[in-house]
């Protein structure tokens, strides 16, 4: 602590103009652009990863019986596949985005702590590493499902530990890199850019940091408690100490609900941004926009036990979260509204990006509709745990938030590159993904209503043609996303030169900077009138 | 504050971020294996306690020295406060969690299992207790003892943190230093005392849900204190140096934020922890 030079600071100190290059360039990264870019990256990768997990799913539920996978190996496929796409798909790919955009649309020079921000992309490697890794170990990989419940999770072997200790990884990244969200918003933002006057998309990511810093760290609290369960001879989750497994429960969905809106609200961001561009027409009803994300954020506190309707709970409680769900539909009924008036007699053009977009409106909204059907009490105890479940959360995690990524990609990566991607290429990948997507979990739906549980690799001879017509929709889904891949590769490596503009009904301040993006943007911060 | 007038600091490129993952990925790997009694698993998370103080230390430096040399400029200061601010709201969730455990089965799954007879129809339920299937039995930690004076002690200790900061607003180093002298030694006879009180104990970890919260919650919190007297110990040799002045002392305020969240758990741990 004590020597402190001048000299010492000639290699570190304000030299942020340095370029290094090669590895170290990412390695040393404290450039939000390429931090940005790592985290995309990553995330593609863990979602081609996450998904040859559920095609190894799919082809094991191709028919009835037992065809390519044991009991536990299936049950380890869910699992995994829940937490990687969680975890080190969908939130690292909004931070990805994040990174990229939030200080080019607010008019900052960079993200307000750049070697933090460094660190929480590279805190998530050891713990894909740690997730990985546990199929090898002995006993293979997590298998009680993605929310861990004790006392399965309890009885796991090092599998768990190795998730266990993954978590807590991710959870320090997710609460550094929100608290390097929140401060650039707050601090760093050009003269005349007021709270707002600030892009939607900062907006929505601006409360999900404040969603990420209060759930985060009571899931590493419920994962500490597991530990100390397993190894250590605490009872919070042994009856026979006087702790309850149901414990664990309302603690995980304490996180877990507001990790549901962790998950979709940067996409609703995504689309707010998007829609207005393409319809060629401002944002209808923007202030309404940031009270309802606001009010989504708020009730997202609320309603965790909705999870729970079958785990025991007394009546009035199961009453108040059954109700408090409900209020929910309020504010993102008011999104949904706000973004059909948007194009209500716009100038539409259905470029992929926008293509994208009214697609998400149009499948988040059935997913938001199934999941006002799992809300009512009565039916959900009759669908707890079946594919009907299933299917609701794939059409708001799928068709809410992994398309709304795909479509923000597509718009913003003229602005990354400098070069238009594909376009028929684009909406080649945008029909096949929608198509497939349909195929593979619309007829979970019937099958969920019919009775299928959940976490099973077997199933009745009744469900057999749909669980086929779904197998082969998500072998089509899963090799469209290499199209995904081509088309973006084939963009980086060249195509139309791409104006600063790019979108002719783009507004905003990143549409001043050129196109590719220079390294270094508004270092004199710009005059927002 | 002559530099209000210079841009942001941005920092070069720097090592520290992939240092940190190293560390952790250490610390995480080597426990895994120290818990599954794989052979490798000590001295890999050895490896990893090294590599985070080499972290904390290199990378504090760093920032100290980027301080010192003037680098920031009255708008870093306000991230530095939003962003301590946040950390600290984080800390409050953690607790959070933990109380909320503690909460739910005192009111909740404690009286479930009374009022279940079917596994246990002896079981009545109250507060201390061990559960219904372990038997043994305990003698319950009191508030009127060590921990009332353990609250005096940090109470005291948050006053002298005050005290200290007038100082340094005051440009009274002596008193600064004092001040700071006092609530780090305040804080250690509040460890030692813990530690007294643990080895004192009529009851462990292992005793139902009674000693998991009690150990839980006054473990996290012990760790916390700890934590903030070493970050003080810095301070007050940063102050040796001659570090801060009357207008320019984050580093010695985010110290203190942090010494009053912990001060604030303790009275809850105080209030429902050991005397309710």
């Amino acid at each position: 602590m004590s020597t402190t030079t001048a000299a010492h600071h000639d290699d570190h100190g304000h030299d942020s103009h340095a370029h290094p290059t090669g590895l170290m360039r990412w390695v040393k990264s404290t450039n939000h652009k390429d931090i940005g870019t790592m985290y995309l990256w990553f995330s593609f990768a863990m979602f081609m990863f996450a998904g040859a997990l559920a095609m190894g799913i799919r082809a094991e539920l191709f028919q009835p019986g037992l065809q390519f996978v044991q009991p536990e190996v299936f049950n380890q496929l869910t699992t995994l596949h829940g937490l990687i796409m969680i975890f080190g798909a969908i939130m690292p790919a909004f931070v990805g985005l994040a990174n990229w955009q939030v200080p080019l649309m607010i008019g900052a020079p960079d993200m307000a702590f750049p070697r933090l921000n460094n660190m929480s992309f590279w805190l998530l490697i050891p713990a894909a590493i740690l997730l990985m890794a546990s199929f090898f170990v002995p006993g293979g990989a997590a298998s009680g499902g993605w929310t861990m419940y004790p006392p399965l999770s309890v009885q796991g072997g090092m599998s768990v530990d190795m998730t266990i200790f993954a978590i807590h990884i991710l959870g320090v990244s997710s609460i550094v890199g929100s608290i390097n969200i929140i401060t650039t918003i707050f601090n760093m933002r050009a003269p005349g850019m007021t709270l707002m006057k600030m892009p939607m998309f900062v907006w929505t990511w601006l409360i999900t940091a404040y969603l990420l810093i209060a759930a985060m760290p009571v899931l590493a609290g419920a994962v500490t408690m597991l530990i100390t369960d397993r190894h250590f001879g605490t009872t919070f989750f042994n009856a026979a100490g006087g702790g309850d497994p149901v414990l664990f429960q309302h603690v995980f969905w304490f996180f877990g609900h507001p990790e549901v809106y962790i998950m979709i609200l940067p996409a609703f961001g995504i689309l707010s941004t998007i829609i207005p561009t393409f319809a060629r027409k401002p944002l209808f009803g923007y202030a309404s926009m940031v009270y309802a994300t606001a009010a989504i954020a708020v009730l997202s506190f609320v309603v965790w036990a909705h999870h729970m309707f079958t785990t025991g709970m007394p009546v009035a409680g199961q009453l108040f979260f059954m109700y408090s769900t409900m209020l929910i539909s309020v504010p993102t009924g008011v999104k949904v509204f706000n973004w059909l008036a948007t194009m209500w007699k716009g100038s539409m053009t259905f470029e992929t990006p926008m293509l994208f977009s009214v697609a998400v409106v149009f499948l988040f909204t059935i997913g938001g509709l199934t999941g006002l059907v799992c809300a009512i009490l009565p039916v959900d105890i009759q669908l707890q745990d079946t594919y009907y479940v299933v299917a609701h959360f794939h059409y708001v995690l799928f068709s809410g938030a992994a398309m709304s990524i795909m479509g923000g990609v597509y718009y913003w990566l003229p602005k990354w590159t400098g070069h238009m991607y594909d376009e028929k290429l684009g909406k080649w990948h945008f029909w096949t993904t929608t198509i497939a997507f349909n195929v593979t979990f619309f007829p979970m739906h019937f099958t969920g209503l019919a009775g299928m549980p959940r976490r099973i690799p077997d199933y009745s001879q009744q469900f057999a043609e749909f669980n086929m017509i779904s197998s082969v929709g998500a072998f089509a889904l899963g090799i469209s996303q290499l199209l995904f891949l081509y088309v973006v590769i084939k963009c980086i490596r060249g195509g139309t030169k791409a104006t600063n503009q790019v979108w002719e009904g783009a507004h905003g301040l990143e549409w001043t900077v050129a196109s590719p993006a220079p390294f270094h943007t508004f270092e004199t911060p710009p005059q927002v009138k | 504050m002559s530099q209000d007038n210079k841009s942001y600091f941005l920092p070069g490129p720097s090592f520290w971020p992939l240092i940190s993952s190293i560390s952790l990925f250490l610390l995480a790997g080597g426990f895994t294996m120290m818990l599954n009694k794989v052979a490798m698993g000590k001295p890999i998370f050895i490896a990893g306690i090294i590599s985070l103080a080499y972290l904390l230390f290199g990378w504090f430096k760093e920032v100290i020295g980027e301080s010192v040399s003037k680098f920031y400029n009255k708008q870093v200061d306000k991230s530095f406060r939003w962003g301590m601010g946040f950390f600290i709201f984080s800390e409050v969730m953690f607790f959070f969690g933990f109380f909320g455990a503690l909460f739910y089965a005192r009111n909740v799954s404690v009286p479930w299992l009374a009022d279940a007879k079917l596994l246990w129809p002896d079981f009545v339920a109250g507060w201390p207790t061990s559960g219904p299937g372990l038997t043994e039995a305990f003698t319950a930690m009191g508030p009127w003892g060590l921990p009332a004076i353990n609250t005096l002690i940090l109470l005291t200790s948050g006053v002298t943190l005050t005290w200290a900061h007038w100082g340094l607003m005051k440009n009274k180093r002596t008193q600064l230093k004092v001040g700071l002298a006092l609530t780090i030694l305040l804080g250690a006879i509040f460890l030692y005392l813990q530690m007294h009180e643990y080895a004192e104990a009529g009851f462990t970890i292992k005793t139902g849900i009674y000693g998991a919260t009690f150990y839980m919650l006054t473990g996290f919190h012990g760790l916390h204190v700890t934590m903030g007297a070493i970050m003080l110990a810095i301070i007050l040799f940063r102050v040796m140096k001659g570090h801060f002045n009357s207008h320019d002392h984050f580093g010695f305020e985010a110290v203190a934020w942090y010494w009053h969240f912990v001060d604030v758990v303790w009275l809850f741990l105080f209030i429902f922890v050991y005397w309710l």
